[in-house]
């Protein structure tokens, strides 16, 4: 016998005792979302939960985007910057880094010596302060916003943004590959002492535009 | 189970000497009060948290109810989506069948996402046996690998080491595994955690195998979800060419919406944040993105088993949050290796023994090693009635009766009376002759809830036939001692 069959063979010996026809659906009078907000209120909670976990917000409206960029990467003086395919070439105008385009046969090594990182994103949670990408054009592949040591995420407001989890995955395609990031990446193992940047990006800077 | 603890003392031993260890306990009292404390503050955040923990509860019975059915739906979807499942029904198997893959794709070397999962089959053991190295890159597991250590905690394995005792560790080992400790690394987190970065991305960068556990599963998508913070998980999940992911097949739910429940309750319960830093999910395989090949083995070893028995079953919806290692006072004074398991404090008291069975003498104890509280169900996000298992393991123990092993139906013999009675009897002394560890469990307690277990524990019986009581210092446990008569009248 397969270990398969061993396996469900077991499980239906095991559940002898659970009546046939019993199939209720689960309950589900937990909230959509907690609290009412205004649109507004809730970019804002979006903002705060954010720096909460210590990622660093700014806003911009699609004029200041360009020279908020620059700047950001400025400050930090990278020498190549990752940019997804899809990304809108506009953001990035105004800045003069070397562009670094992620090629299927780029390997990780070439990816470890690129600094920062400019993504859009599929859809950020008020509640959590967290930003979700699916893989699509304008965020790229997983390993582009993991490798760098500087991620700059930058949020469409109000359209992107939710106010829940249960909100959220009504949105998201389980189909693609999916990665929430909520701050950046973070370790307490040592005396539960918090410090920032075990792997993922050191530094996570979110730009809400709108 | 594996291998790993065999040989371990019964939990009174191994509980008395953790209990002299003043730096093992300071380490174990501040990590578990600090995360306790924020906790309550991340749950009190949200209003409906009384009915997501109800929901969570409903939704895991649910499956495990139908599991046979979720566990078919799932293959399909996988196996849909680009992956391959696997079935392994123990350790061996599940070793075999990963050792196998790994040897296909003609490497030596894995790096490893933290899982208990394989923790509790002995899979880098195993692997290490065929010449495979696996290389655990959670900080702590790391720590944990590096001094040739067990893992205390489910949440923070290396809790019970200070920041001095990991400096010396990273001094002494790094250099063997690969990078070495930067000279005169001090003992400052960040510049350890600086340390283990460079240590472990090379590994990252030429690993070619990847192997993972994961925290759901979702029949309906094929869906697996990897929660995390430091992003060696994403690492390990998307840079290596093949992907393994041993999962145990409790970790299954049916849609992609019921994520929303353990979503919310699982980071809130485990590290108290409202989210954790990384989540990560994929269904089967993506172009261009990820690994090339995905194998998913689910792992039996013991969880038909459990599902077999009525009352101990729910303690399959465990999530692994470590909420309830978090509150108990005998956790907090024993230290996660007492427990002789992958699986401690009061979720590992009634798991292990019930996914390797009451035969040896560590797992015939420890189900008395718990006051019986009842903290752990207060704060258990899934709502497992901990201390109920407990007693009924207990019963288990010392009358025997009907169970299940390796998916066949057997009597078990009541453990050779004087055996059990002294397990019970040094189990019990130990938690008497510690008032404290009994008072702050009752602080913890609400008053409310129902604490009367639904069989008497057998042990009382036991006792109450050859010897007098040992005395019972504190309230709520007193108060049920009496009203049950010292144990005599089975009475509710
Ligand atoms: S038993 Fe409950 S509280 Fe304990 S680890 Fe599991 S889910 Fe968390």
């Amino acid at each position: 016998m397969s270990a398969r069959e061993r396996i469900l063979g077991r499980v239906r010996r095991a559940l002898a005792d659970v009546p046939p026809g019993e199939d209720a659906p689960v309950e589900r009078d937990y909230l959509r979302q907690h609290g009412k907000r205004t649109v507004e209120e809730t970019v804002d909670l979006l903002a705060e939960n954010l720096a909460d976990y210590r990622a660093i917000v700014h806003r911009a409206d699609a004029e200041e985007l360009p020279d908020l960029i620059m700047r950001l990467l400025a400050q930090r003086g990278p020498q190549y910057v990752l940019v997804p395919p899809g990304l809108p070439p506009e953001w990035l105008s105004a800045a003069d880094p070397t562009r670094v385009h992620d090629r299927e046969i780029s390997t990780a090594r070439e990816l470890d010596k690129v600094e920062s990182v400019v993504t859009g994103c599929a859809v950020a949670i008020a509640e959590t302060g967290t930003i979700v990408l699916d893989g699509s054009p304008d965020q790229g592949r997983r390993r582009i916003t993991l490798v760098p040591d500087h991620h700059i995420c930058v949020v469409r407001v109000p359209e992107q943004v939710v106010s829940s989890v249960p909100q959220a995955l009504e949105r998201l395609d389980p189909a693609r590959p999916l990665t929430w990031i909520s701050g950046p990446s973070a370790t307490s193992d040592i005396e539960l002492d918090r410090v920032e940047g075990v792997h993922g990006p050191r530094t996570l800077e979110v730009v809400l535009l709108g | 189970m594996s291998g790993t603890f065999v040989g371990m003392p019964a939990f009174p031993e191994a509980a008395r000497e953790a209990v002299h260890d003043a730096t093992l306990r300071g380490n174990l009292r501040h990590a578990t009060h600090t995360i306790r404390a924020k906790r309550a503050k991340a749950v009190a955040e949200v209003s409906d948290w009384a009915t997501l923990r109800e929901a969570g509860k409903r939704i895991k019975d649910h499956t495990l109810r139908r599991l046979d059915r979720y566990l078919e739906q799932l293959e399909e979807s996988v196996t849909a989506a680009g992956g391959t499942v696997h079935w392994a029904a123990d350790a061996d198997e599940a070793n075999r069948i990963v050792a196998d893959l790994v040897k296909a794709t003609g490497e030596s070397e894995v790096v490893k996402v933290k899982s208990m999962a394989t923790q509790e089959i002995g899979l880098n053991e195993a692997l290490e046996a065929e010449g495979i190295r696996a290389y655990e890159t959670d900080l702590a597991e790391l720590i944990v690998q590096l001094g040739r250590d067990r893992p205390s905690h489910i949440l923070v394995p290396a809790i019970h080491r200070n920041r001095g005792e990991i400096r010396d560790i990273f001094r002494r080992e790094m250099g063997e595994w690969g990078r070495p400790a930067p000279d005169r690394l001090t003992d400052t987190p960040a510049e350890l955690t600086e340390a283990a970065r460079l240590h472990l991305r090379e590994k990252f960068l030429r690993a070619k195998v990847g192997i993972s556990g994961a925290n759901f599963m979702v029949a309906e998508t094929g869906t697996l979800v990897v929660v995390e913070s430091e992003g060696n998980g994403r690492m390990c999940l998307t840079l290596p060419e093949t992907l393994i992911s041993v999962v145990g097949i409790e970790k299954i739910v049916p849609t992609w919406r019921d994520l929303e429940v353990f979503l919310q309750t699982l980071p809130r319960s485990s590290t108290a944040e409202r989210m954790n830093p990384y989540t990560s999910m994929w269904t089967g395989t993506t172009d261009g993105d990820g690994p090339r090949a995905f194998h998913l083995v689910l792992l039996d070893n013991g969880r038909t088993d459990t599902l077999a028995d009525e009352v101990g079953r729910q303690a399959l919806r465990c999530i692994r949050c470590s909420a309830c290692l978090n509150v108990c006072p005998v956790y907090e004074r024993a230290g996660g290796h007492a427990y002789g398991s992958v699986y401690p404090g009061p979720i590992g008291a009634i798991l292990s023994p019930q996914l390797r069975g009451t035969g040896s003498e560590i797992d015939a104890s420890l189900p008395y090693a718990s006051s019986l509280c009842g903290a752990c169900y207060e704060v258990c996000p899934v709502a497992i009635d901990i201390p109920e298992v407990l007693v009924h393991l207990r019963e288990r123990v010392v009358e025997g009766g009907q169970v299940t092993s390796r998916g066949d139906k057997v009597v078990l013999k009541p453990a050779k009376g004087h055996a059990a009675e002294r397990a019970a009897m040094r189990a019990a002394r130990w938690a008497f002759s510690r008032p404290a560890a009994l008072r702050t469990g009752q602080r913890l307690a609400s008053r409310t809830r129902r604490l009367h277990p639904r069989t008497l524990p057998g042990p009382g019986r036991a006792w109450s036939g050859t010897r007098d009581l040992p005395q019972v210092p504190a309230e709520p446990f007193r108060d049920w001692w009496l009203r049950t008569n010292g144990g005599k009248d089975g009475a509710k």
